[in-house]
């Protein structure tokens, strides 16, 4: 048995938070330089410049990279042989963000869905947890922005559609959403488990570096395939054309049941911002 | 790239072409989903809105607070499309120009074509760099709508795209 003090959580929480805001990760910062230097469209490489040139602003700055500070999405990877004392967990994973979005000055983005009431501090978190062997805290702080949320679909496929129906279903969703994602984007996929576990595995996907491929060299073959298709639709930066209509796609999965093919597919727009930390 | 200062007058606007790069400087106001669902509101109920809508430029944006001694927090572009439903009444009101980003409806264009007006793409996700074009910001509506307010801003060099013209052309 290992304990740790919520106070611990709190205050990771709410490092992962200042820090993810104002920072895109290095391999999506790469893949971004790379997208420019391969732009011959006119518009979209002048939108890429940009892009690059706000997150450099921004880092000097520390000014959050894009005013969509995002719902904050925690996960937690948590050690079985852990015991949390100190109050409630929740409390301190939402007090973490709270503080974070304060003290950062970040928009405070969360409200009721009915009132559109707005909270106020941005909470709470969408918190997920995981049971794993040891006694290690993973945790994941993803704040995601809803432009490119809002585009985001599940298809319950049949068995028969297979691979080529899971590639359709990630092109025709990039497809659809256009411009408005603020592409290029990056695109999460989940495929298997059921209607809830492949959406939760659609934004774990997300968590994963941009460019980096799942271990299975099928599903490999399919981010691969999906991504070739997804940069043939010329869509470009911002929707102004080109040929880098995303970053990268990352598949995630899970069994499923014999009579369906789930699959999810979160779409994340080209700032993506995703901060990891182990206690 | 052009630079050009708003209110653009229709001689301005005519001399525009989808796909043009441009500097703005000049007010302008924010306004997104809430804002907007109040401003139609005080419209249906014949009352008289905080700020003139004939003339002036929209932003569909929400910042993030300022930070202490500084004008702006990030203030870049949202998504555009959600306020399909709004914006071809504002332009019939007289609406001068719209900034956001991404695609906007027929019905959005056909409003623009026939309004004589323009739409601009700011570039989604570079909130950092736009704030640093805002050099003063002035809540001036609906402050309990906290970053959904509307804020008057006075821009200098802010870089957009032209994404519909008035004579039809889009960048999309």
């Amino acid at each position: 048995m290992r304990r740790v003090n919520c106070k611990i959580i709190e205050d990771c929480i709410y490092k992962l938070a200042l820090k993810a805001c104002i920072s895109l990760t290095e391999p999506c910062r790469t893949a971004l330089e790379c997208a420019y230097q391969n732009e011959d469209g006119q518009a979209s490489a002048f939108a890429l410049k940009t892009i690059l040139d706000n997150s450099a602003v921004a880092e000097d700055l520390k000014m959050p990279i894009c005013q969509d500070t995002g719902l904050a999405v925690v996960i937690l990877e948590i050690g079985q042989e852990v015991y949390f004392e100190g109050g409630s967990l929740n409390l301190a994973i939402n007090e973490g963000v709270r503080r974070a979005y304060s003290d950062g000055y970040f928009r405070k983005s969360v409200c009721d869905p009915i009132t559109r009431k707005n909270t106020g501090d941005n909470t709470p978190a969408a918190i997920h947890t995981e049971i794993t062997d040891g006694d290690k805290i993973k945790i994941t702080f993803m704040p995601k922005g809803f432009g490119s949320e809002n585009t985001s679909k599940i298809f319950m496929l049949t068995p028969s559609q297979g691979v080529d129906g899971i590639i359709d279903a990630i092109v025709e969703t990039v497809k659809l959403a256009g411009s408005r994602p603020c592409p290029p984007v990056y695109v999460g996929v989940g495929i298997g488990g059921n209607f809830d576990t492949c959406a939760y595995l659609a934004k774990k996907a997300l968590t994963r570096d941009v460019g980096s491929r799942n271990g299975r060299s099928d599903v490999a073959n399919i981010e691969k395939e999906a991504l070739k298709r997804i940069n043939e639709l010329n869509i470009g930066c911002q929707g102004f054309h080109g040929k880098v209509s995303a970053i990268g796609v990352s598949c995630e999965l899970a069994p499923t049941h014999i009579a369906g093919l789930p699959v999810a597919v979160n779409i994340q727009c080209h700032c993506v911002r995703c901060e990891k930390a182990v206690i | 790239m052009k630079k050009l200062t708003l209110p653009l007058s229709k001689q301005t606007v005519q001399s525009l072409k989808a796909g043009d790069s441009v500097l703005l400087s000049g007010t302008i106001l924010t306004a997104r989903d809430c804002a907007h669902k109040r401003i139609f509101s005080l419209l249906d109920s014949g009352e008289k809105l905080p700020f003139k809508i004939d003339g002036s430029t929209t932003y569909y944006a929400g910042p993030c607070p300022a930070k202490p001694n500084t004008v702006s927090g990030s203030c870049g572009p949202t998504t555009s499309a959600r306020m399909n439903i709004y914006a071809p009444r504002l332009l019939d009101l007289g609406l001068n120009a719209i900034i956001g980003k991404g695609e906007m409806s027929d019905e959005v264009q056909k409003a623009i074509i026939k309004n004589r007006s323009i739409y601009f793409a700011a570039i989604g996700g570079a909130g950092a760099l736009y704030a640093n074009c805002i050099k003063q910001s002035e809540l001036i509506a609906f402050e309990d709508l906290l970053s959904e307010a509307v804020y008057k801003l006075e821009i200098i060099d802010f870089p957009a795209i032209v994404a519909y013209d008035c004579f039809g052309g889009k960048i999309y």
